[in-house]
């Protein structure tokens, strides 16, 4: 049998309802591929072969008996920001401690009820705060990716690093994730993986550790376009639980893949081309216009003029709704309690010992912009801004029907590089955040590689609710740029050590 | 906009977060960074703009006013650091 852990999800699914293997096998291969990696990469912070096997044996016995439901058997990893019946939920800060909610987030039961298997908990930064994997309380993720021919660790993204490390490592088929500001999108360019972040109100956000309510949205990071069309169709759709949550129809994104893209508009925004974007984001950029056109998509450049603003209008509105959301975390009710010598001490003690410190600053930032006296001038003035951003967007979608972007400034960077400075850290997200302020949906497809051999994304922006276009365009890039896996699976044969003989592993 | 070590300790306090003397120094200096570049707004005429205050057009759900959940006070008090019966237990608020 081949390396069940390199199929896509669409070929497990058809592999499983061909019989060529069980639902249990698939789920044994990626526990055991979990088992190699995860000591090297960090991306789950929690495993549950367990119950991925009790669930996988209830899939092979709906699979033989003809009544697969359309993710039977498929082994996902799940974003440690979502709540796990039973099982042990942090947002990967301390301050959760051992919390077990008794209930499930409404995404993922959409995907369990669904048939999907769950493999573990994914890493992400604290409380999704960070771009680089490095702010989660249980250590930073590694890149399965490493720059040719070196062997320093590069960062996975964030804050969904563990979804995206996790993909493109091969130790699940596919994984959920949270975008606020792009934690969905930059990892997945840094990874050579497929990431989408669904309109606001496209997916229920209940049962998800809350960071900022207006901004928040769930999506899955896959390994192709078609895997995260698939793993889209089922997890978006109106809950009651939910008021934001729209009641629209979820279209079969899948089958939107075939229709191709003749006639499609693409805008390309000359506000996107910033001071100082390296030349290869500007060459991959020029490359992703040709490609479109030459799958028949007519290209316009259009104006955003408000972009620049997007993303210091987001470091109000982020912070100022977290602090808020975190509010909550007060040693009474779950997670972590440090005594104090009177109740205010108690909060005061364990809000210190519990958030880190990028969780810390945010919620002070957030605490200063809602003080009294300042809400005007600050959370007004920034939702006065994302007004003027989504105009800039309703104005070009009368010109073009999605936007062309890339996805980061720069390929993944190495450790510490930025962290030593949050200015530096926040410009990673300054393609992603704009979409987040309008509510738009965008999607990240890989469509090359950096000259440090590394992957690199273009980002596709679309009309609220038009997922499926997003799919059908970001295809036509993963056609045309085919698809970017890790080129070796060097913790199989290092360990995490740097590599001293280098062996090629096997192939298919 | 100079955020000064005074303003640091009362917004602390007002978040409900201890600090220490060291970090209170550098949040300072971090807090003033980023308020300073985030001023860059005021350069937009925003007059007369709305604030966005839904990202959605759509109206404002509500629901049948009757209860749909409840009866669950052990799993509400299940995750809680100190619980007597289904209460939570803090420090002695009123003497």
């Amino acid at each position: 049998m081949s390396d069940l852990t390199r199929l896509t999800l669409a070929e497990a699914r058809d592999g499983l309802k061909k019989k060529s293997f069980s639902a249990t096998e698939l789920t044994e291969a990626h526990i055991a591929a979990i088992e190699a990696a995860n000591p090297a990469i960090n991306a789950y912070v929690l495993t549950t072969p367990e119950h991925a096997l009790a669930q996988a044996k209830a899939s092979d016995a709906r699979l033989a008996k003809g009544e697969a439901r359309p993710l039977e058997g498929l082994p996902l990893g799940n974003k440690d920001l979502f709540c796990t019946v039973g099982i042990r939920t942090t947002a990967c800060s301390k301050i959760l401690d051992d919390f077990k909610p008794t209930y499930e987030s409404t995404v993922g039961a959409n995907l369990w009820n669904a048939g999907a298997v769950m493999l573990g908990k994914l890493n992400n930064d604290e409380f999704a705060m960070g771009s680089s994997n490095e702010t989660s309380a249980f250590g930073p993720v590694i890149s399965p990716w490493r720059r040719t021919g070196k062997t320093d660790k590069l960062v996975p993204g964030g804050s969904s690093g563990g979804s995206s490390a996790a993909v493109a490592a091969g130790i699940c088929l596919a994984a959920t994730a949270t975008d606020t500001g792009g934690s969905i999108r930059q990892p997945a360019a840094l990874t050579g993986t497929v990431g989408i972040k669904p309109t606001y109100g496209r997916c229920s956000r209940w049962g998800i550790v809350a960071f900022a309510s207006s901004l928040d949205q769930a999506g899955p990071i896959a390994k192709t376009v078609r895997d995260a069309a698939i793993m889209l169709g089922t997890m978006a759709g109106v809950d009651p639980k939910d008021t934001t949550s729209v009641n629209a129809p979820v279209p079969d994104y899948e089958a939107a893949l075939a229709q191709g893209i003749k006639g499609l508009r693409v805008g390309v925004p000359k506000e996107y081309r910033v001071e100082g974007m390296s030349k290869e984001i500007d060459a991959l950029w020029t490359r992703g216009i040709e490609w479109l056109k030459a799958a028949g998509a007519t290209i316009h450049e259009i104006s955003l003029p408000h972009t620049k603003y997007a993303l210091p209008a987001y470091y109000i509105v982020a912070p100022a709704e977290a602090s808020s959301n975190l509010a909550r975390y007060d040693g009474v009710r779950y997670g972590l309690r440090v005594p104090g010598k009177d109740v205010i001490d108690t909060y005061e003690n364990t809000r210190a010992a519990g958030f880190g410190k990028e969780v810390r600053r945010r919620i002070l930032i957030g605490t200063y912009v809602l003080s009294a006296g300042y809400y005007d001038a600050y959370y007004l003035k920034a939702q006065k801004i994302r007004t003027l951003i989504k105009r800039d967007f309703d104005d070009a979608w009368s010109k073009v029907d999605v936007v062309l972007t890339p996805t980061t400034p720069s390929p993944a960077f190495a450790f510490g590089e930025k962290s030593g400075d949050p200015l530096a850290m926040y410009l990673e997200d300054i393609f992603t955040v704009t979409v987040n302020m309008a509510g738009l949906p965008g999607i990240s497809v890989p469509a090359g590689l950096s000259s440090e051999g590394t992957p690199l994304g273009l980002q596709l922006i679309g009309k609220p609710f038009d997922e499926a276009t997003l799919f059908r365009a970001a295809q036509a890039i993963e056609e045309a740029a085919g698809r970017f896996t890790v080129p070796e699976r060097w913790w199989a044969t290092d360990a995490g050590a740097p590599a001293v003989a280098k062996k090629k592993s096997g192939g298919k | 906009m100079q955020v000064d070590e005074k303003t640091v300790r009362r917004i602390a306090r007002l978040a409900r977060i201890k600090i220490t003397d060291e970090e209170a120094s550098s949040l300072e200096s971090e807090l003033s960074q980023i308020l300073n570049w985030v001023e860059q707004l005021e350069e937009v005429d925003t007059a007369n703009v709305e604030p966005m205050t839904r990202v959605v057009a759509q109206k404002l759900k509500k629901r049948e006013d009757k209860v749909t959940d409840g009866e669950i006070a052990d799993d509400i008090v299940k995750n809680a650091p100190m619980v007597d019966d289904h209460y939570f237990v803090v420090p002695k608020v009123v003497e």
